[in-house]
C-alpha cells in the first residue's frame, strides 16, 4: 500500500471532523473521495501529507507510520494541488513549477528539462510559462498547478477540488490531459471532489463521505451499481 | 555578491568615510546667538589662516549643550562668559579663581578676548550730559528720570531691586519689552534702561553706558572654554586674539551683523584684516560647498537611520509575526515612540548619547521604525492562507518560507512603508541640527539665530527637494522590484 489510514479520527477545535476512518490507497490506483462540503473530505486528504495530524489512529506511508518519516521527505514525495491553485503571484509560471525542485535542491539544468517535460504534457506554451499566473486563464493556471504538484515525480498525488471552478469544456480537456499522464507521470492519486461525474471519469475507487464518516467505499462500478448506503444511493441518483 | 549587497556595502563605506575624523582638525563651536557666532567664526578663520583644519559646529545650542559637548570631547573649544561659567556650569557661590574651579572638570579658560558682556544701565546721551550723570550712583541726583527695564531684569532676584538696594536709590521703574527699549530710548519716551554691554544696538542708539562704580553687576568676561589639554599651537592662535576686542569693538561687530545684516563670515574676516592678524581675505564663498556637505550629511543621517530601521524593523516584525499578542505589543511600542514630538525625542537622546551624529541617527531610526514595522506586519497578515499551505505542502522550512513566500509577497507593502519612513526621516533630520548633527537643518538653525532668511532657505529648499527626489527614487525602486500587477498602488485596499 502506498498510503493507509487506520482507525483515524480527527478533532479540530474540539469538534470531531473525521470518525474512525479506514482507507487504503494501493499503488497505481486513483481514489476519489466524494462528499458535500463540510463532509471532511479535504481534512481526509491533508492527512496524507501531514498537513493535518490525527487525533486517534495511524497514517502509514509505504507501511511506515508517517510520524517516523522526515516531514520534508513526506512532502517531497506527495504532490498537492488545490482549487484556489495558489500559484505564487510574484513568480512567473515557470518559476512556480520549478519551485518544488529548487526547494529539493535540484540542479538548474535538471529543473529546466523537467519544467519543459511537464509543460509539454499539460500543453502550456513557453510564452505562457514566462508570464505571471494572473496573466493566464483559469484553466491554464489549473494546469500549471498540477505541473507544480508533479514536479518532483511524487509517489502520491493529492488533488483537492483541483478541477473545480472551470467551465465545462475546459474541465473536460483538463481531465483528458490528466488521464493521459496516468501510468507514467501519475501513479497513485487521491482526488477530492463534490462532483460525482468527475469522480466517475477519473477514479477507479470510490470513497463516499458524509458528516465525517465513510458511508460506502469500493471499486467504482461496484459502488455505482450497488450503493448500499441510503446517502450514497441518493447522491448517485441525483448526479447521474 | 548580489547587487543589493554591493549597494549596501557602498552605502556603509560612504557612511564610514563620512565619519572618519581628522586628528589634526580643531572643532570650534559656538552658542546660538550672534556674538557667539562672530567670536567662533573669527577664531575658526584665524586657525585656518595659521594652517589648521577647522570643523565648525556653530550655533550648537545653549550653554548646557555646548558644555556637555566639550566634556564629551565632541568639540574642542567655544566662546563662553565667566559669569555664565560661575552661575550655570559650576553652580556654586564660590568666588575663587575660575580655572581652579574648572580643573576638576578637566576644563580651562583661555585667552580672554577682552570684553565684558554684562548687564549695564544705558541712559539717553542728551539726558546724561544735561544732568552730568556718568555713573550709576549719580542716578540718586535725579529724581524724575523715566526708567524702564526689561521684565526679566525687574523680576530677577539679582535684578533691579538688588541694584536699588546696593546703590541706595529711591527711583521707581516700570517694565518694558527689551526689544522695544532701544526704540523707546531713541524717541525719548524713556530715559534709562538695562542692556547687555555689547549689544549691537547700543553703538547706534545715542546712549551713554553708566559706570558700575560700586561693582554691582557680576563680570561676564568673554573667554575661550576648552579642555585643559588643548594643544599649545591652538592656544597660541587664540592668544593672538587676547585683549584685542573691547566692549565697544564687540558692539560694533555685533551691530554689523545684526543691524547691517553683514554675514558673520565677512564680519569676522574684515575684523581679522583690520587688526592686521591676516593679510588676505579669509572668507571664501562657501555656499555651494556648504550645500553639498550639508546635503551629504543629511543623506548620511537619514540613510543610516533607514538602513537600521529597515533591517531591524523587518526582522523584528518577522520574529513576532506568528504571535498576535507580541505583534500588537511591538506595534504599540513603536506607535508610542512616534507620539513623542520629534524635537523632544532628539533632546532625550542628549543625556544618553551626547550630541552629534549618533544620537540623531538613533532618534531618526526610532522614528522610522513604526512605518516599517507596521507595513511589514500588515503585509504578513495580508498573505493568503493558501500560499502558506502550499509552502508547507512543498516541504519548505521556515527559512525557505520566508525567502520564497513571505518576503516577496510582503515586499510591495514593505517598500511603501520604507517610502513613508524615508520621507518622514528627511523632514525630521532637519531638526537634528539642534543637537549638533549638522545636515540641512544647520543653515536653518543658523538662519533662525541670525535672523537671516537667505540662510534659512539654503536649508529649507534643498531639504524639500531631497524629500521629493527620495519619493521618486522609491517610485522607481517599486517599478524595478515589484511586478506591475502586485504594485501596492494597483492593489485593492
Amino acid at each position: 500500500m502506498i498510503a493507509e489510514l487506520q482507525s483515524v479520527s480527527v478533532d479540530i477545535a474540539a469538534r470531531r471532523i473525521l470518525y474512525d476512518i479506514d482507507l487504503s490507497i494501493p499503488s497505481g490506483t486513483i481514489v476519489a473521495a466524494i462528499g458535500a462540503s463540510g463532509s471532511g473530505k479535504s481534512t481526509l486528504l491533508r492527512l496524507f501529507n501531514a498537513l493535518q495530524r490525527t487525533t486517534r489512529g495511524r497514517v502509514l506511508r509505504d507501511g511506515v507510520p508517517i510520524e517516523k518519516l522526515s516531514l520534508r521527505e513526506v512532502r517531497f514525495n506527495t504532490g498537492y494541488a488545490l482549487q484556489q491553485i495558489a500559484l505564487l503571484p510574484h513568480l512567473s509560471v515557470r518559476d512556480n513549477i520549478a519551485l518544488p525542485m529548487r526547494i529539493a535542491g535540484r540542479t538548474e539544468h535538471n529543473i529546466s528539462t523537467r519544467v519543459q517535460q511537464l509543460s509539454d504534457r499539460m500543453q502550456l506554451t513557453g510564452e505562457q510559462l514566462d508570464r505571471y499566473p494572473a496573466q493566464l486563464s483559469g484553466g491554464q493556471q489549473q494546469r500549471a498547478g498540477i505541473c507544480r504538484a508533479l514536479a518532483l515525480a511524487p509517489q502520491l498525488l493529492l488533488l483537492d477540488e483541483a478541477f473545480s471552478g472551470l467551465d465545462a469544456i475546459t474541465r473536460s480537456e483538463t481531465h483528458a490531459q490528466f488521464l493521459a499522464m496516468r501510468g507514467d507521470e501519475i501513479n497513485s492519486c487521491l482526488v477530492v471532489t463534490h462532483d460525482l461525474a468527475e469522480a466517475r471519469r477519473l477514479a477507479d475507487y470510490f470513497v463516499i463521505l458524509s458528516d465525517g464518516r465513510i458511508v460506502r467505499q469500493g471499486p467504482r462500478d461496484e459502488v455505482l451499481n450497488d450503493p448500499q448506503d441510503p446517502y450514497a444511493a441518493r447522491l448517485i441518483e441525483q448526479c447521474l | 555578491m548580489t547587487g543589493f549587497q554591493r549597494a549596501a556595502g557602498l552605502v556603509l563605506a560612504t557612511l564610514l568615510i563620512g565619519q572618519a575624523a581628522n586628528a589634526e582638525t580643531v572643532r570650534v563651536a559656538s552658542k546660538n546667538f550672534t556674538e557667539s557666532y562672530i567670536l567662533a567664526e573669527t577664531a575658526a578663520q584665524l586657525l585656518e589662516a595659521r594652517g589648521f583644519d577647522v570643523e565648525r559646529r556653530l550655533g550648537l545650542g545653549g550653554t548646557k549643550i555646548c558644555f556637555d559637548a566639550l566634556r564629551r570631547q565632541e568639540i574642542d573649544v567655544y566662546p563662553e562668559y565667566s559669569g555664565t561659567i560661575r552661575s550655570a556650569i559650576l553652580d556654586s557661590d564660590s568666588t575663587g579663581p575660575l580655572d581652579r574651579e574648572l580643573r576638576s572638570l578637566g576644563l580651562k579658560t583661555y585667552a580672554p578676548p577682552g570684553f565684558n558682556n554684562t548687564y549695564v544701565l544705558a541712559i539717553r546721551r542728551s539726558v546724561a550730559e544735561t544732568l552730568g550723570i556718568t555713573r550709576i550712583s549719580d542716578l540718586s541726583k535725579a529724581n524724575d528720570l523715566d526708567i524702564a527695564v526689561s521684565h526679566e531684569f525687574r523680576a530677577r532676584n539679582d535684578g533691579w531691586e538688588a541694584l536699588r538696594t546696593h546703590y541706595e536709590l529711591s527711583l521707581s521703574v516700570r517694565g518694558i519689552e527689551h526689544a522695544l527699549a532701544y526704540q523707546a530710548l531713541a524717541d525719548g519716551s524713556i530715559d534709562v534702561t538695562d542692556a547687555y554691554s555689547t549689544d549691537g544696538e547700543l553703538a547706534r542708539a545715542g546712549v551713554t553706558l553708566l559706570d558700575d562704580d560700586l561693582e554691582f553687576f557680576p563680570r561676564y568676561d568673554a573667554v575661550w572654554l576648552a579642555r585643559v589639554d588643548l594643544p599649545q599651537p591652538v592656544v597660541d592662535v587664540l592668544g593672538e586674539l587676547e585683549a584685542e576686542i573691547d566692549d565697544e569693538l564687540m558692539q560694533s561687530l555685533n551691530a554689523r551683523a545684526v543691524i547691517d545684516q553683514v554675514p558673520v563670515t565677512t564680519v569676522a574676516s574684515d575684523f581679522l584684516r583690520s587688526q592686521g592678524l591676516v593679510s588676505e581675505p579669509t572668507t571664501r564663498n562657501t555656499v555651494l560647498r556648504d550645500l553639498l556637505s550639508n546635503t551629504l550629511t543629511h543623506i548620511q543621517l537619514t540613510m543610516s537611520a533607514l538602513v537600521a530601521a529597515a533591517t531591524l524593523g523587518v526582522t523584528l516584525a518577522m520574529l513576532v509575526q506568528p504571535f498576535p499578542r507580541l505583534s500588537s505589543a511591538l506595534l504599540y511600542v513603536c506607535g508610542l515612540i512616534q507620539t513623542v514630538p520629534s524635537i523632544a525625542l532628539l533632546a532625550l537622546m542628549i543625556p544618553l548619547f551626547g550630541i552629534g551624529w549618533l544620537p540623531a541617527v538613533i532618534a531618526l531610526f526610532l522614528y522610522a521604525l513604526l512605518p516599517v514595522v507596521r507595513a511589514t506586519l500588515t503585509a504578513f497578515s495580508a498573505i493568503e492562507a493558501d500560499h502558506l499551505t502550499v509552502a508547507a505542502a512543498l516541504g519548505m522550512n521556515d527559512r525557505e518560507t520566508r525567502r520564497y513566500v513571505l518576503l516577496p509577497l510582503a515586499m510591495p507593502h514593505i517598500i511603501a512603508g520604507l517610502r513613508v519612513a524615508a520621507v518622514i526621516s528627511i523632514g525630521t533630520a532637519t531638526l537634528a541640527a539642534f543637537i549638533g548633527a549638522g545636515g540641512l537643518g544647520q543653515p536653518i538653525v543658523t538662519g533662525l539665530a541670525l535672523n537671516d532668511s537667505n540662510l534659512i532657505l539654503q536649508g529649507a529648499i534643498p531639504a524639500a527637494v531631497l524629500a521629493v527626489i527620495t519619493d521618486l527614487v522609491f517610485d522607481l525602486a517599486e517599478r524595478r522590484l515589484v511586478p506591475a500587477h502586485l504594485r501596492r498602488s494597483n492593489l485593492p485596499r
